[in-house]
């Protein structure tokens, strides 16, 4: 039976994971702007990637990559040494990618913009209201 | 609105708290995940590939595919917001302003007229409040060409440090954002034009698919970094690192290019006349 | 490793993520999330994904974060809520 200590030292990165999960949730459910629903869907891309990340550490291991010496000498290479690189390598791209994607959501916001004159949800949605009866 | 976002948000919260016990424990080394494919990898990628960081030989060399994928991704969001915000017609600006670069003087000069270009006494401003800082433009001057070499450092050096394609490109497109920042953007228009940047994001991601057809084209698998030992003269293993190495460079030039092109986009709105 | 340090950075980044969906200036906000973004890169250097880390550094908090002043000087700064 392990202490409660030990239990809260083994799963808190998971409950930061699913705090900041839900941070990022209500952000895009509630939050009226579109800047901040933006915010909100970076900080849950964010929580995902910590979560892999999490997933890929070891006790006592170091970074994923591997201690050499000089041309020739050579030593065997022990998985159980090395942090699992797997998911950093899917999450580095993902990184890269939500940078990408969050070009294109604020030039989306941008262009919205432009053609109704402000970034709020509700004064957007009365506009196209407005103009469908109008 | 805010009530249900709430209560959406607690529900999702509540069932993830529960199945959070059922997780492997933080730093497990047993953990499923880590015990069925990545052990290869850390195990055989030096005598594969003789790359020490296992990150950039999964990523370019056992993974190439989803890497080449992700870049096009990149390439395509370039693409998509050119093509959102991009205006084409180039309307006159009601006034120019130009500043005396001896006296700090501003010129306010109505639509129709202008400066002559190109005489030296005088920069075109964006607006009244631009300020005229020769600290902070004579330190990005200096600091901008470093930071373009440690990006070049960060792609190159990939192999054995932490670093590579991504990391490498993103600073250099960084760097000559610095520049549009400190300047302005007409400026960095004319060192870096918009035509150029999208060539670059596209000859980024042709240089990662050619090298992938070349190794077909060698007789070996699409991305069979083997394959292109003939060509390079060297052993099967550093023929994988070079391959590493040139996808990699395909790699940093397009997603260098498609930071400045859309950090062109969104700075002036689509008319790439006035930056930030 | 070492947990006594990561719990003090997950907090700095809970605290970082309520108040950058929280404040009402949006490039306040903006900011805000490049502070989170540079906290989040320090957690995953402490977790041992140095190359994650590296990527956080120069995309989250580097080039995100001009993207967002450059979108919010182009719109409105005003936020309701």
């Amino acid at each position: 039976m392990e202490s409660i200590g030990d239990l809260i030292i083994a799963k808190y990165n998971y409950w930061a994971v699913i705090t900041l999960l839900l941070i990022g949730l209500y952000a895009m459910i509630a939050k009226k702007n579109l800047v901040k629903k933006i915010i909100g869907m970076n900080i849950f891309q964010t929580a995902i990637i910590l979560f892999y990340v999490s997933i890929g550490s070891k006790k006592g291991a170091t970074i994923p990559i591997i201690l050499h010496g000089p041309a020739g000498s050579s030593h065997a290479v022990h998985a159980a040494d090395y942090i699992n690189p797997l998911p950093h390598v899917l999450m580095l791209t993902a990184i890269v990618v939500s940078v990408a994607t969050l070009g294109v959501a604020l030039a989306l916001a941008m262009k919205i913009y432009s053609q109704y004159g402000t970034l709020e949800e509700d004064e957007i949605l009365e506009k196209i209201m407005e103009s469908e009866t109008g | 609105m805010r009530t249900l976002g709430l209560i959406a948000a607690f529900c999702l919260g509540g069932l993830l708290f529960f199945i959070s016990f059922d997780f492997p424990s933080w730093g497990d080394a047993l953990s499923p995940a880590s015990r069925h494919v990545s052990p290869y990898y850390i195990e055989h990628s030096l005598e594969d590939t003789s790359v020490p960081n296992i990150v950039t030989a999964v990523l370019a060399d056992y993974r190439g595919f989803d890497t080449l994928f992700e870049t096009a991704v990149i390439f395509s969001a370039g693409l998509a917001c050119f093509f959102l915000v991009r205006v084409s017609e180039r309307q006159v600006p009601a006034a120019r302003f130009y500043r005396h670069l001896a006296t700090g003087i501003t010129f306010r000069i109505e639509k129709g007229g202008r400066l002559p270009e190109g005489t030296g006494e005088f920069e075109r401003i964006d607006s009244l409040w631009v300020p005229y800082d020769v600290i902070i433009g004579m330190t990005c001057r200096l600091v901008v060409p470093f930071i373009q070499l440690f990006a070049l450092y960060v792609i190159a050096h990939g192999h054995h440090s932490p670093g590579g394609g991504f990391q490498g490109g993103v600073i250099f497109g960084a760097a000559i954002i610095l520049f549009a920042i400190s300047t302005n953007l007409r400026r960095t228009l004319k060192r870096m034009s918009e035509r150029s940047s999208a060539l670059l994001s596209s000859l980024g991601v042709l240089i990662y698919a050619g090298t992938g057809l070349l190794c077909l084209f060698m007789g070996a698998g699409f991305l069979n970094y083997r394959a292109l030992a003939a060509i390079l003269g060297v052993d099967q293993v550093a023929a994988r690192s070079d391959g590493i190495l040139i996808v990699e460079s395909g790699v940093g030039i397009a997603v260098a290019a498609v930071m400045v092109w859309i950090y062109y986009n969104l700075s002036s709105a689509g008319k790439q006349d006035e930056g930030l | 490793m070492i947990w006594p340090l990561d719990i003090i950075i997950v907090s700095m980044v809970i605290i970082c993520g309520i108040a950058a969906i929280s404040i009402k200036d949006l490039l306040g906000a903006a900011i805000l999330f490049g502070a989170y973004s540079f906290m989040m890169c320090l957690l995953w250097s402490v977790m041992g994904a140095v190359d994650v880390a590296f990527t956080e550094a120069s995309v989250g908090a580097g080039v995100s974060t001009v993207f967002f002043v450059a979108a919010v000087f182009r719109t409105s700064r005003r936020s309701k809520d």
